[in-house]
């Protein structure tokens, strides 16, 4: 079967991730926020020392309504640009694809107010590079799919501080994987901006591993693993991180982790290696379809992640699976009616 | 162990310090000033040079926040706390100049929790990823010093009934690790 191929533009990329980060900032995904509004239901049954848990997430969940009802930031971290764009079979990609990406994000950034958060060097020269660039882009080659998606994610220090790699033998399987997992909630969710989303990526090598749990962090959260074994794995982790009682902010609770996601892969027969991205309560990216010669809103981050279904292509696995779960884009709906 | 938030007018007086427990959600009123990474390295240089506090920050509060710009027909963006933890370096060092209160989020080295209970002064902590939320109670910012850091200069606020709670008490007890007690 053969498809038209698609040209992709670097000014419409750069064009798109202007405009996903204006929205991402202010606005906390549809997904997010109905996980949080469950974490407050939960908290509020729990029959004691669930004060301070109640009020965390009562703040956390007004402050995304004031957030997208004053166009304000939901986090003072307005952190670093992500981009990762999965280009499919179809696609003819320019090798300066990402050129115009920087001025895009350097502009959004100043146009929105959001804050200037990155140095020019980590180690020599940390003076502020005073536009938010470079943003971090990568490509990834798909072809299992047709078409083009973006995905930017706007990364909190904080929550990336708290993240590791661990290179396991793998002998230590499952059992290894949740140590490493629940290692790296003890040690650090109560700096990361709890309750958390923990992508946990597994397998690849060293260097590729870390970029498969920022990946993780991009799945709905409340969508059910398309691989059995692994959605019971990640159930059997969100509880032992829960058992922590780190709770939200820090301050005791039942809900350290509003989901985990794990993404596994194959990997040397030496290696189990295990990385933990760790997402806060005000995570935000936004996954879009590049469709060439389509009206600009429908492919633009006003499709949330939780909103699929719209923009269904063949061959993208995760949002066929996601596609299934009606109703979950109603939350976000219901909030920004909150505005009007 | 269920109260209403407790009023912490600051700057702090010591016998205020004193009657604020572990666990207590506070409201605060008054000023405070934003110090995060580079404002503590310079601060240290400033404490080795002149043997004292910045800008009389004698009493004073620190903020672990670097906000974002204003928004229209606000005094400033967003405003939340940052990981106390990288400031533990200098903390116990500026707690002897004479910090009383400081504010951010997680937990805090050993060496400040001593400090906290020696000099009995307190360790806050507000909720981080709610800045949207918490900029409604900043009356209003003053840039003091250290402009060239950008959002890492030094910033006087104005809070009203700004929530926290108190992470570690003036007798020591540490919220991010109850078992802890020191002697």
């Amino acid at each position: 079967m053969r498809y038209e191929e698609q040209r992709l533009d670097p000014h419409e990329i750069a064009r798109l991730v202007g405009k996903a980060i204006g929205h991402v900032a202010c606005a906390l995904r549809p997904d997010v926020l109905a996980a949080l509004k469950i974490a407050q239901a939960r908290e509020k049954a729990a029959q004691e020392g669930s004060e301070r848990a109640c009020s965390v997430l009562s703040q956390l969940i007004e402050n995304a309504s004031i957030a997208a009802c004053d166009r304000v930031p939901l986090c003072q971290d307005t952190g670093t640009v992500w981009v990762l764009l999965e280009a499919g079979r179809n696609c003819v990609i320019p090798t300066d694809i990402f050129a115009e990406v920087d001025a895009a994000v350097a502009d959004a950034y100043a146009s929105t107010g959001l804050r200037m958060s990155l140095v020019r060097d980590s180690l020599i020269d940390r003076r502020n590079s005073g536009d938010n660039t470079p943003a971090f882009c990568e490509l990834a080659l798909c072809p299992e799919r047709v078409g083009a998606r973006l995905h930017v994610m706007l990364k909190g220090g904080g929550s990336d501080n708290a993240s590791r790699i661990v290179m396991l033998p793998p002998g230590e399987g499952l059992a290894g994987v949740r140590r490493v997992v629940v290692e790296a909630i003890v040690e650090k969710a109560a700096n990361a901006c709890p309750p958390l989303v923990v992508g946990v990526g597994v397998g690849t090598t060293f260097d590729k591993v870390a970029t498969l749990s920022k990946r993780a962090l991009l799945r709905e959260l409340g969508s059910v693993n398309e691989r059995p074994e692994i959605d019971l794995f990640e159930r059997e982790l969100l509880e032992a991180v829960n058992a922590t009682g780190i709770g939200p902010g820090g301050f005791g609770g039942q809900t350290t982790a509003l989901a985990v996601h794990v993404l596994t892969a194959p990997s040397h027969i030496a290696a189990l290696p295990v990385a933990v991205n760790i997402g806060c309560c005000a995570l935000r990216s936004v996954s879009l379809d590049v469709v060439p010669g389509k009206d600009k809103e429908e492919s633009g981050p006003s499709a949330t992640p939780g909103d699929h279904r719209r923009s269904a292509t063949p061959g993208d696995h995760r949002r066929s699976a996601a596609s299934n779960e009606s109703g979950r884009t109603g939350s976000g709906r219901a909030e920004r009616g909150v505005c009007a | 162990m269920s109260r209403e938030p407790v009023r912490l007018d600051l700057p702090a007086d010591h016998a205020d310090l004193r009657h604020l427990l572990v666990g207590d959600e506070v409201a605060l009123y008054g000023t405070v000033y934003t110090m995060r990474d580079a404002g503590h390295e310079r601060a240290l240089s400033y404490i080795d040079l002149h043997n004292r506090l910045p800008f009389d920050l004698v009493g004073q509060t620190l903020f672990y926040a670097g906000p974002t710009p204003p928004a229209v027909g606000r005094p400033h963006g967003a405003i939340g706390p940052t990981t106390a933890s990288r400031m533990d370096f200098a903390t116990p060092q500026l707690l002897r100049a004479g910090i009383t209160v400081t504010i951010g989020k997680g937990p805090r080295s050993p060496e400040v929790v001593q400090a906290c209970r020696n000099l009995a002064v307190v360790y806050l902590a507000a909720v981080g990823g709610a800045a949207a939320y918490l900029a409604r109670f900043v009356t209003s910012s003053e840039p003091i010093a250290w402009a060239d850091l950008g959002t890492e200069a030094v910033y006087r606020l104005t809070l009203r009934a700004f929530p926290a709670f108190v992470a570690i008490d003036t007798y020591g007890h540490d919220l991010y690790n109850p078992s802890v007690v020191l002697r």
